[in-house]
């Protein structure tokens, strides 16, 4: 018994040992291990000309056009994650979840006007899932408009049945 | 200090009581047609009712019907690999023998559900995202959690001696399972182009139930279909065991007779 209790307390020691190595080393590496820059950080400190990077944020509301430039799709566009704004330039074609509210995640490099040139631009959907006829009761009845933002409280729609009379 | 002996005697004791194979074969005889049985059914209720009869998502429309087979396998995968974990950890501490056969029969399943769950997200990521891939935490820790599962699978098998395979593995499924936080929590300690969890959140699961129960069915039944699979292999690995066993004990007898 003795010897399995030994291993036991080896073990733990081995896998506290371990689990504090780990958590240092994803504490040291959490600023590097950033998928994109939102547009605070943009601000704070921008990243050189020549330098390619992410820009991620919400796509603000009433700022996308659309238009064609020798050829090509042009989107313009503004990034924001409320407190700062980048816009965006993008010549290609747009994921089909790409929308005025919905997140981006754009690649690409900040030019000398302050637009960001983007090569790529991936939306970025969030946690939320509810039937189409959901989303539209929350619409009409005016408590979210998807292009101003994320949607309200899950526990206020997550059991809403507008189709079958029920609350 | 005088109870020390006891506490530690029970649950050996019980655990010894389990490792016995001839048990454990009648046992898991016994459980194996009510699980696979279970499984078919669940399945049969929850694959129609969430590929046909769950409605489209408002924004993702029927794509979102990937996520009924996607979601399950993430699960499956993390899930499995905290059963790798405790398995190793009995292996190592107790040298429960069924605990490595476990382990070692556990860890291709486990390699196979991560393959679907990174396979179903890249089919999923291109017409939603706009990309197969992107090395965000999320989708590169579930990469490291399918070469984890695949080097166990491998290292296992790897050596001559069985015995010293299993003991290099469950060292390895034991600090693999330093990746599991770094899975779950990636999405919300950095950003990433992954979304954050719908179920596990402080307030209401952030899905409609109409959607939520079709994938809980679904998560309920591969589970079930995934033990069956795992049981099965064990079971078949105890035998093979045995027969090797009973093999060898008659090349000796008929060496000593002849």
């Amino acid at each position: 018994m003795t010897r399995k209790r030994k291993r036991l307390y080896l073990l733990l020691l081995c896998g506290l040992g371990l689990g504090s190595a780990t958590a240092l080393v994803l504490t040291a590496f959490q600023d590097n291990l950033v998928f994109f820059r939102s547009p605070s950080d943009v601000m704070r400190e921008a990243p050189g000309p020549q330098r390619a990077f992410r820009l991620g944020g919400l796509v603000e509301a009433g700022s996308l056009t659309r238009s064609t430039e020798a050829g090509r799709p042009l989107a313009r566009f503004v990034v924001t994650d409320g407190a700062a704004k980048v816009p965006v330039a993008f010549g290609g074609v747009l994921p089909d979840l790409f929308r005025e509210g919905q997140g981006v995640v754009t690649l690409g490099k900040l030019g000398p006007d302050g637009v960001f040139q983007a090569s790529e631009v991936l939306a970025r959907h969030d946690e939320t899932y509810m039937p189409p006829d959901v989303a539209d009761a929350l619409k009409r009845s005016g408590h979210w408009n998807p292009s101003q933002g994320a949607a309200p409280p899950a526990s206020s729609w997550n059991t809403l049945q507008p189709g079958r009379g029920g609350g | 200090m005088s109870n020390a002996p006891s506490l530690a005697a029970r649950p050996a004791a019980s655990l010894h009581r389990f490792a016995n194979p001839g048990r454990f074969l009648r046992l898991s005889g016994r459980l194996l047609p009510w699980l696979a049985a279970s499984a078919g059914l669940v399945l049969a209720v929850g694959l129609p009712w969430a590929l046909w009869f769950s409605p489209p998502d408002w924004q993702q429309g029927e794509t979102v019907r990937i996520m009924y087979l996607h979601v399950p396998m993430a699960w499956l995968a993390m899930g499995g690999y905290a059963g790798l974990a405790v398995a190793s950890a009995m292996a190592l501490v107790w040298r429960h023998p069924l605990a490595d056969l476990a382990a070692r029969e556990l860890s291709p399943v486990g390699a196979a559900v991560t393959a679907l769950c990174l396979a179903t997200g890249s089919l999923w990521g291109k017409p939603m995202w706009g990309t197969w891939w992107v090395w965000d935490a999320r989708l590169t820790s579930v990469l490291v959690l399918f070469f984890l599962w695949l080097g166990h699978a491998a290292l296992v098998r790897a050596f001559d001696d069985p015995e010293r395979g299993a003991r290099m593995g469950a060292i390895l499924a034991l600090v693999g399972a330093l990746n599991l936080p770094v899975v779950k929590f990636s999405v919300e300690w950095w950003n990433t182009l992954h979304q954050p969890a719908s179920l596990t959140r402080v307030n209401a699961p952030a899905l409609h139930v109409d959607i939520l129960y079709p994938l809980l069915t679904c998560a309920v039944g591969f589970t079930l279909a995934f033990a069956a699979v795992v049981l099965l292999r064990v079971r078949a690995a105890v035998m093979e065991r045995r027969i090797r066993a009973l093999q060898m004990a008659a090349a000796r007898r008929a060496e000593t007779d002849g």
